[in-house]
């Protein structure tokens, strides 16, 4: 359904898409992933016509981007990054335009609009200016009209961005309604989202593609690199002290400490399971053991894995949050001693303790 | 066929913006009062100089209406143009940008000329409903005087303020791509505008012959023998080739939007 091959697009000296090549099969939904300036916007600007690309082929419903414009485009429904929408007209009139533009037959006009409305909830804001509405409509707006047309394909740019919780899982599951009729390209920062909504994905940074796979194959790549995750009740000294001496930890990092409970993160060797081994030392130090578990890598891990080089960095700063937001622990220090990394914490992770205390307070 | 919709939807959209706001109300309101000031002036001008004893046997010929108040009137009226017509223009394109409306635009299955068309015609329509509704000044005149004045001048006059202002506006639907702030494009326009009108003092029989040929550019000295009633072909053709290529540089400025973006 969508074919880009080799493309590449430069401004002056800089190239902001160098080599990027993909396809996306009928009914697909695409995650495009990647840091802020990877080179996703550009692309899908290409895909959608917007601007030119400098090299390389573009295909979409079979049609040529570049040879064949307005066919490509009567084929495309598009949500840039800022809902494209006129503040002073209301949502029934810019639906009406936007029916025109697109080419709807004057006799499905009315019936697409609607279904449109319906499918992004827009009902009860017909008739107000857009101007008026929250981001949030206004972004619902944005969607209708992508989907007015009832176009093969769509490309989202960020569709989630700036929307409440709730709107996120309505607007998720829309677009996971949409899939299998719809052939979609969604780019995103939220992680989790691709996973929820995405057959498949595609990570690209400075312009080129560094993974394409399933959201799971992705995750499985790194999986053995995973972690385990310890909550006790002591203080970070004497659990680090406790687990000196099992076999096959890499490292040990403090996650968080709060009144007299400590969570470590433990790095194993690969392929080893020390679970059973590290549950069993730190009982044997008579420290209590509040929770172990095994932290498996989010997309978000193989995302900074694959978009980043200096993890260590990262791992220095990572605050103490839940596992799915947490960046993986040192990796690179990759240590074949049994017993090493129990560093004691730094200043900056003690600041972090300090942040952790008023959870205890709720 | 698709076409004309296409031309049609964006000529639709333009009207909801200049009616959704209050400047096609200024523009409308600007222009009648000003078209009804020189009106009155003209009027009174006439009616003074007809009233002069001088004229009933043997002395100067009694004033012409059409010459002593509707010619006037109308060549004033191109200078109210330029002044009302950046009004129109100077958001069509520069607003699209600053809003990203334009990418919707851009990747709607509808060509560039269709939307720099569309855009200029939707500004050239409020402007000929602007003359249409001064014109109704003229009305009482018909009624009232006798013999009665006539009508065609009128009419070609029109015509040619229409075309004239029509000029003005493919030039500002130029500028207005050049910019996102619609303030830029509209200050940009008029001082423009004032610059080729100000081309027509140049024309004397005195001049050189490029100081002519820069004579021949302003816009305004083409509307004379059209507001005596005389269409001359090649006044239509300059006022159609400036207007052409007024859309032209629009065009390319907009497809070359493609390549920087």
């Amino acid at each position: 359904m969508i074919e880009v091959a080799d493309l590449r697009k430069s401004y002056g000296r800089f190239d902001a898409v160098s080599g990027v090549s993909f396809a996306v099969g009928k009914g697909e939904i695409l995650g495009f992933l990647g840091p802020n300036g990877a080179g996703k916007t550009t692309t899908m600007r290409i895909l959608t016509g917007f601007v030119t690309a400098t090299s390389g082929r573009v295909t979409v419903a079979g049609y040529d981007v570049f040879k064949s414009p307005i066919e490509a485009k009567r084929s495309v429904g598009y949500l840039p990054e800022l809902p494209p929408v006129y503040p002073d007209l209301d949502v029934m009139s810019f639906l009406d335009f936007c029916a025109r533009i697109k080419g709807v037959k004057s006799a499905d006009r009315k019936s697409r609009i609607d279904r449109a409305i319906e499918k992004a909830r827009l009902g009860d804001v017909r008739r107000k200016l857009i101007g008026r509405l929250s981001k949030g409509y206004r972004q619902r707006v944005g969607i209708a009209q992508a989907i007015l047309a009832d176009p093969p394909v769509l490309i989202l740019d960020e569709p989630t961005a700036g929307l409440d919780p709730q709107q996120i899982i309505e607007t998720r599951e829309l677009i996971k309604s949409l899939g299998g009729d719809h052939t979609i390209i969604l780019s995103t920062h939220i992680l989790p989202e691709v996973s929820m909504t995405c057959n498949r994905v595609v990570i690209i940074s400075k312009g080129r593609v560094v993974a394409e796979d399933t959201p799971e194959n992705l995750t499985a790549r790194l999986s053995g690199k995973g972690a385990v995750r310890l909550e006790v009740r002591a203080d970070t000294r004497e659990a680090f002290d406790a687990l000196r001496e099992v076999e096959g930890i890499v490292t040990v990092n403090p996650r968080g400490m709060s009144s007299g409970h400590t969570i470590l993160e433990l790095q194993a060797e690969e392929g080893k399971d020390i679970r059973a081994a590290a549950a069993r030392a730190i009982i044997g130090a008579h420290i209590d053991l509040l929770s172990l578990s095994q932290v498996s890598l989010s997309l978000e891990d193989v995302f900074l894995e694959l978009t980043t080089k200096d993890t260590a960095v990262i791992s220095e700063v990572a605050p103490a949050e839940p596992a799915i937001f947490t960046p993986i622990a040192a990796m690179e220090p990759r240590n074949r001693e049994p017993e090493v990394a129990t560093t004691p914490p730094a200043p900056a992770e003690a600041a972090q303790v300090e942040n952790a205390e008023p959870k205890e307070t709720n | 066929m698709s076409t004309f919709t296409n031309i049609g939807a964006i000529v639709r959209k333009e009207w909801q913006h200049y009616f959704g706001s209050p400047i096609a109300y200024a523009a409308l309101f600007t222009w009648n009062a000003l078209f009804s000031v020189f009106f009155l002036f003209a009027l009174n001008y006439f009616l003074e100089a007809s009233m002069n004893p001088g004229g009933s046997m043997g002395g100067p010929p009694r004033p012409n209406i059409n010459e002593w108040i509707f010619r006037p009137t109308l060549m004033n009226m191109a200078v109210v143009a330029l002044f009302v017509t950046p009004m129109l223009t100077m958001r069509l394109f520069a607003e699209e940008q600053r809003q990203g409306t334009w990418e919707l635009l851009a990747t709607s299955p509808i060509t560039d000329w269709q939307i720099v068309l569309g855009k200029f015609f939707g500004a050239a329509s409020v402007y000929a409903l602007m003359i249409a509704t001064s014109l109704l000044n003229f009305v009482a005149v018909f009624v009232a005087a006798e013999p009665k004045p006539e009508w065609k001048p009128v009419l070609t006059g029109a015509l040619a303020l229409l075309l004239m202002g029509s000029c003005f506006i493919a030039l500002g639907t130029f500028l207005s791509t050049l910019t996102r702030n619609q303030i830029v494009a509209g200050i940009l326009s008029f001082c423009l505008f004032l610059a080729i009108w100000t081309l027509s003092w140049l024309d004397n029989p005195m001049s050189s012959d490029p100081v002519k040929v820069l004579a021949y550019l302003g816009v305004t000295g083409h509307m004379e023998d059209m507001v005596k009633g005389v269409i001359d072909s090649k006044d239509i053709v300059f006022y159609l080739s400036f207007i052409g290529f007024g859309l032209f540089l629009t065009q390319q400025s907009v497809e070359s939007r493609r390549w920087r973006e």
